[in-house]
């Protein structure tokens, strides 16, 4: 099979999930985090469906040498507490709030062609764009 | 209102565990959407193939749902054009920045303890719901 099939059937897994999950309603999104309103506890079960499934897979597959198309594992170490880190979650939580998407609910609500999200999505990508510019220059003033 | 959804949103959370641990078993990476999308967006490097074919993913689960399952994708909520853009731009810098979103810190990141990603989820959690809060009490839920 050609690597990228995997890739490929692990993101339309993804948007499955996203969906059943409700991330791609953001009235959903919305009413998980505004807990003054008609607060809506379920996305707190997205997130914890999908932290005790992969918090026992991922010490399984590291068990192994190598993943299974070749490679090597590519897993973060960075621990520093950098503004960077809190400055750009902070700018997350905000879009979040106001829009109610997250990354991967826009692209998938984009596919089904919802409204809003076909205007987020180009959006999300000028702002990483953006952001991509900025570090450049950045990295070549120091 | 939404209805509160427990037994599908755990089933759901399952899936994109899943489709994670699948990820990191075939190709050994972070399934972090906001890093792989904006992979995408980067000079074509060896991992732009998988990078593009696991949003492509995305995109055709979200076609192939939008008939399937269409109230998966209902809105409910009355934002204006600009508040979007502005939303999305805030989403994309914002997610680059800080080197995550809810898939690669919340998800990713806390089932390993990482430091960082629990600082970061706690943050955009935080600034999420105070926003959410304003927009509801100060501007009655238009923007």
């Amino acid at each position: 099979m050609r690597p990228d099939v995997m890739a490929f059937l692990a993101g339309a897994l993804f948007s499955v999930g996203l969906g059943l999950a409700g991330m791609t309603q953001p009235a959903k999104v919305i009413n998980f985090l505004d807990v003054s309103g008609h607060w809506d506890p379920s996305l707190a079960f997205v997130m914890g469906g999908a932290l005790v499934v992969y918090g026992i897979a991922l010490p399984l597959i590291r068990k192994r040498e190598a993943p299974i198309l070749g490679g090597r594992f590519l897993i973060p170490t960075r621990s520093d507490l950098s503004p960077r880190l809190f400055v750009g979650a902070a700018l997350f939580g905000l879009g979040w709030g106001i829009a109610g998407f997250c990354p991967g609910p826009a692209i998938t609500a984009a596919g089904s062609g919802m409204t809003n999200a076909l205007l987020f999505l180009p959006a999300m990508a000028g702002g990483m764009l953006l952001f991509h510019l900025w570090d450049a220059r950045q990295a070549a003033k120091n | 209102m939404t209805e509160f959804t427990p037994i599908a949103s755990t089933l759901g959370g399952v899936l994109i565990g899943l489709s994670a641990a699948m990820l990191m078993l075939f190709h050994g990476r972070i399934a972090g959407i906001s890093g792989i999308f904006g992979g995408v967006l980067r000079r074509p490097s060896g991992d732009t193939r998988w990078r593009l074919a696991f949003v492509l993913g995305l995109v055709v689960g979200g076609l192939v749902l939008g008939f399937a399952a269409p109230q998966w994708f209902v809105v409910e909520v009355e934002r204006s054009p600009l508040a979007i853009i502005i939303a999305g731009l805030a989403v994309g810098f914002g997610t680059r920045l800080g080197s995550g979103c809810t898939s690669g810190h919340g998800v990713c990141g806390i089932s390993r303890f990482s430091r960082r990603s629990i600082l970061a989820t706690v943050t955009f959690m935080a600034v999420g719901a105070a926003t959410a809060f304003v927009i509801t009490q100060v501007f009655g839920g238009v923007l």
